[in-house]
């Protein structure tokens, strides 16, 4: 039975239900309650975490994400249950953690991780489009060094017990989610909720979690990887992951039509701005740290779930990023209606700096930790 | 490594990340010195190790010895 089960997981057909359920269940969570065309966007969820736990101050976007935890502990359960939970960790963990920070300090630029590229497009959102050219850039960059030797080095074998602690600490922040502490400075915190603006859209909790739960548990048994489908293809002409991720954006571009939250355009668009060049360039320093790492935001959840302590730190790595892009004022935000006339949202020189800094640090990463090609 | 003496080839692919595994077994593959005999350690390097070698019409042997999980890869 198991092996049927793992069979059908690994085949073509099994990989686009996986993407079909995916692109189905984030615009329905967007309609109990999720913000407009993010369904379920590991990086903007893993900033409201951030914020949550108070690492940013940020009042807009603040609130323990279930999905993000269910990513791991649906992960968890199904390689507990098909004998793949493996404790293991020890390639070049800082490195990781460093290109987490980066990934997310560009995905916090363009508004969010690959997933919701996907999901910005499904709902109408033209630069949804150029996220995902700039995604493809900064994986053509990765490659590079891929075929030239790029490599962090092995990871080894752990104890048991050590596998369990990035999945313990998602279960802390589900205790935390329900408990909501109150202890903090005029009776707010050290848990805190946003009253406006995204991180106060969100579905109820229950059904956060399960979807949560759910996505978490396909994802690990398919392997699912927006950076992995990508790449698959420019290296070994592997479709396999791509039409996994092309059934997502098929599938939620279909549920929203259904439920009226198809909105083409290009410069009004929900939690989103539309100045090209940053967008591109977001996009591409967060594809190459993911692709460095060899993973989108949301695998190194589902990693991170089965035991795999480096995944961990790279997620770890980007709700730090989330924490400094916004208390640096790295974060990119909405274009403005100033009297009527549309604003782009224009990068501030901190925030130029940071997405070069990181395409630096990365191509230094990228160039300096490699075995010799014949 | 088990089998070691039988394969022209042979890739330790254990502990590598996505996608080195298939990349490596890759270059074996263009090198042409069969069978390949590559040992990862989890079920996602097998797959996608087996999913590539199969398209191209290699016969694929798995054979599991404790934690390490070893591709034969043959014409």
């Amino acid at each position: 039975m198991k092996d049927k089960i793992t069979d059908f997981f690994s085949s073509r057909v099994g990989i686009v239900v996986t993407g079909a359920l995916i692109g189905i269940l984030g615009p329905l969570l967007q309609k109990f309650g999720n913000p407009k065309n993010m369904g379920v966007c590991v990086a903007c969820f893993e900033r409201d975490i951030a914020g949550a736990l108070g690492l940013h101050r940020a009042p807009v976007v603040q609130y323990i994400r279930p999905e993000i935890i269910g990513f791991v502990l649906g992960s968890l359960i199904a390689a507990l249950l098909f004998n793949e939970f493996k404790a293991r960790g020890g390639s070049a963990p800082i490195v990781r953690f460093i290109l987490g920070f980066f990934a997310m300090t560009g995905a916090l630029v363009f508004l969010g991780c690959p997933w919701r590229a996907w999901f910005r497009l499904a709902g109408g959102d033209l630069n949804g489009l150029v996220g995902l050219i700039g995604l493809a850039i900064g994986i053509l960059i990765g490659i590079f060094f891929l075929k030239n030797g790029y490599n962090l080095g092995r990871s080894h074998t752990c104890k048991k017990a050590a596998g369990w602690a990035f999945p313990g600490i998602m279960i802390a922040l589900l205790v935390l989610a329900i408990m909501q502490p109150r202890f903090g400075a005029d009776g707010t915190g050290p848990i805190f909720n946003s009253e406006s603006g995204p991180g106060s859209m969100h579905a109820p909790l229950i059904i956060s979690l399960c979807a949560g739960l759910i996505i978490g548990f396909i994802a690990q048994r398919t392997r699912f990887c927006t950076v992995g489908a990508i790449r698959d293809v420019v290296m070994f002409k592997d479709t396999h992951l791509v039409s996994g991720v092309l059934a997502l954006g098929v599938f939620a571009f279909l549920t929203n039509l259904v439920l009226g939250q198809f909105n083409p355009g290009y410069s009004n668009m929900p939690i989103a701005h539309s100045n090209l060049l940053w967008n591109l360039l977001g996009m591409i320093l967060s594809g190459l740290a993911y692709t460095l790492a060899g993973g989108c935001a949301g695998r190194q959840l589902f990693l991170g779930g089965e035991g795999d302590m480096d995944a961990g730190i790279f997620v770890l790595g980007m709700i730090t990023g989330a924490a400094f892009s916004h208390n640096f004022g790295l974060a990119g935000a909405a274009n403005s209606v100033v009297d009527g006339v549309t604003k782009v949202w224009q990068p501030n020189t901190q925030t130029m700096a940071a997405v070069i800094l990181g395409l630096i640090v990365c191509i230094i990463i990228g160039l300096t930790n490699r075995d010799k090609i014949d | 490594m088990a089998n070691n003496t039988k394969a022209a080839k042979a890739i330790d692919a254990r502990g590598l990340s996505c996608p080195q595994p298939v990349f490596l077994t890759l270059k074996a593959i263009e090198e042409g010195n069969f069978p390949i005999q590559v040992t990862v350690d989890n079920a996602t390097a097998k797959a996608n190790i087996r999913r590539m070698a199969q398209g191209k019409k290699f016969n694929v042997n798995i054979e599991e010895q404790g934690e390490d999980i070893i591709l034969t890869i043959s014409k």
